[in-house]
């Protein structure tokens, strides 16, 4: 019991002030709709979205919250396979690094919306049309994180594990992995962000279900409260996403920490 | 004594083919016999490292032979102990498993029992009790004994010292070397050693090197130094000691006012 209150403490300082905020804001919006200055069809009341997110519950988390998480997760992780293989590969091999990276920078340059039609065809209404989008807009954080961090490497520590006696796999394992961890990581936050993103475009696209799905129609038929109930809950989910990588992050990256802390 | 370490007529350039880049040094000969320890001295730019990374097998050089534990050595990398001018241990990984990656990278070492090792030498190098420690958390002096015990646990009879003490401050480097003059006895290696510091080469060395001019295509200089072993930090205010110090600095000026 007596560890608790410090954590206390600590999430006060560290939180406080957004919360204050946040309530402030939140107050002021909610004033604001009462005393009728907004439309509450343009702007629902933070109250109202409540209870719009309370009445739809089942309807939203059950299904659309669970098609979301599935079609950015799925997405998320292909990403982080494939954007890693690639950036190693590109970084083992300066042929592959050569020929690729401008299709990389490439891919991000193409109008998603543009594409749509053509993801659509390919892969129908099922949920790899939604994985493509996610995986087009979060693999490019990652490779470029992971490249940019394995560049780093030091020329010192390669010489130094040369004389060791050490093959370029062993360098890349015991130093240059190791060095691009937080540059990766900060990939991997942008990108983890960003499939949520991607998979709300992706429903967006077509498809019958899924939080961007919910959101498109119910604001097409002018139920915002419900509407906002769902964007409430893809920010949601964004923050959790970033949460579990930024805990992930914290985890692997201890020691290193421990470093820093005596700087 | 049989020479750990010769170079014949050694001649490096930068760049691409023999003509078009900046000659460094030609027809470089120099030495390390068993249980030597020798000193490389020389004015900054006159192609210390790079000499040591020839040495090394980081380079090849474009003339002459390099012979190691008296064979011709066309493949050095893995065969000499070397040790670079930062101390370069690994800020992810304590001080134990610092020291302990040299014995990953090879065959041999996976099979020994390092940590034994390691808590051995910690204790002749005076960082006992450190093992667990990360280098940051480390004063500069602990972390230079740190990559040094590293360097030792290459298992190799000879060593490569890059200015091991060029970026310590003059306390601490003081202490280092009465710390190195002591345990010199016991370690049963044979040094190479860069540094600026005249006096930490003729405290610590057998013999010295000292570097021609960049480009200017001389030999390397030797100079045996005749202090009597053990020695100590309190040898360099002796008459031979000043001495032999004044004669290093004018063939040292010298070379420089030739060299521009």
């Amino acid at each position: 019991m007596t560890k608790r209150k410090p954590l206390l403490n600590a999430l006060l300082a560290q939180y406080g002030l957004f919360l204050l905020l946040l309530l402030a804001l939140l107050g002021a919006w909610e004033c604001g709709v009462r005393l009728g200055w907004v439309p509450f069809f343009i702007l629902p009341a933070p109250t109202t979205v409540a209870g719009a997110l309370g009445e739809d519950a089942h309807l939203l988390l059950g299904r659309h919250l669970a098609a979301t998480v599935a079609e950015s997760a799925l997405g998320f992780l292909l990403s982080v396979c494939v954007g890693s293989l690639l950036a190693i590969g590109m970084h083992m091999y300066r042929t592959l690094d050569k020929a690729l990276y401008p299709f990389i920078i490439v891919s991000q340059t193409i109008p998603l919306i543009a594409l749509s039609p053509v993801f659509i065809l390919w892969f129908g209404y099922s949920i790899w049309s939604k994985v493509a989008v996610v995986f087009l807009t979060a693999f490019f954080p990652i490779v470029v994180g992971a490249y940019d961090g394995l560049g780093k490497g030091d020329a010192g520590y390669r010489d130094l594990l040369l004389t060791m006696g050490a093959g370029r796999w062993a360098i890349f394992r015991k130093v240059q992995v190791p060095l691009a961890l937080p540059s990766f990581f900060s990939g991997l936050k942008l990108s983890v962000v960003y499939s949520v993103v991607g998979a709300t475009i992706g429903e967006w696209l077509g498809g019958s279900e899924g939080l961007g799905y919910f959101s498109r129609r119910m604001s097409g038929s002018l139920q915002t409260d419900a509407m906002f109930a769902s964007v409430f809950l893809l920010s949601a989910l964004g923050v959790v996403y970033f949460l579990i990588v930024a805990w992930l992050e914290y985890w692997l990256l201890r020691r290193k920490r421990r470093r820093s802390a005596y700087r | 004594m049989a020479a750990l370490l010769s170079l014949h007529d050694v001649s490096f350039a930068f760049g691409r083919g023999r003509a078009g880049g900046a000659r460094l040094f030609e027809g470089l000969s120099l030495e390390v016999r068993e249980g030597e320890f020798v000193s490389v001295v020389g004015a900054s730019g006159s192609g210390k490292s790079t000499l040591f990374k020839l040495i090394a097998g980081l380079l090849e050089p474009a003339g002459g032979e390099i012979f190691l534990y008296g064979e011709r050595a066309p493949r050095r990398l893995g065969r000499i102990a070397y040790m670079p001018q930062q101390n370069l241990l690994l800020p992810w990984r304590t001080v134990m498993d610092n020291c302990l990656l040299p014995l990953e990278l090879t065959p041999r070492g996976r099979s020994a029992d390092g940590r034994g090792e390691v808590l051995k030498l910690l204790k002749l190098l005076g960082l006992e009790g450190c093992e667990n420690a990360y280098p940051a958390e480390l004063s500069g002096g602990m972390r230079q004994r740190a990559a040094f015990l590293r360097t030792l646990m290459a298992g190799q009879p000879l060593l490569l010292l890059d200015e091991p003490f060029g970026a310590l401050d003059a306390m601490t480097k003081r202490e280092l070397h009465r710390w190195l003059l002591g345990l010199w006895g016991d370690l049963n290696k044979s040094v190479l050693f860069i540094t600026h510091d005249l006096e930490e080469a003729i405290l610590l060395s057998d013999r010295i090197y000292l570097m021609p001019g960049a480009g200017s295509g001389e030999q390397a200089l030797e100079l045996r130094v005749d202090l009597p072993r053990p020695r100590d930090s309190r040898m360099k205010y002796e008459p031979a000691f000043i001495r032999f110090r004044q004669e290093l600095e004018r063939l040292l000026d010298d070379q420089t006012q030739t060299a521009t």
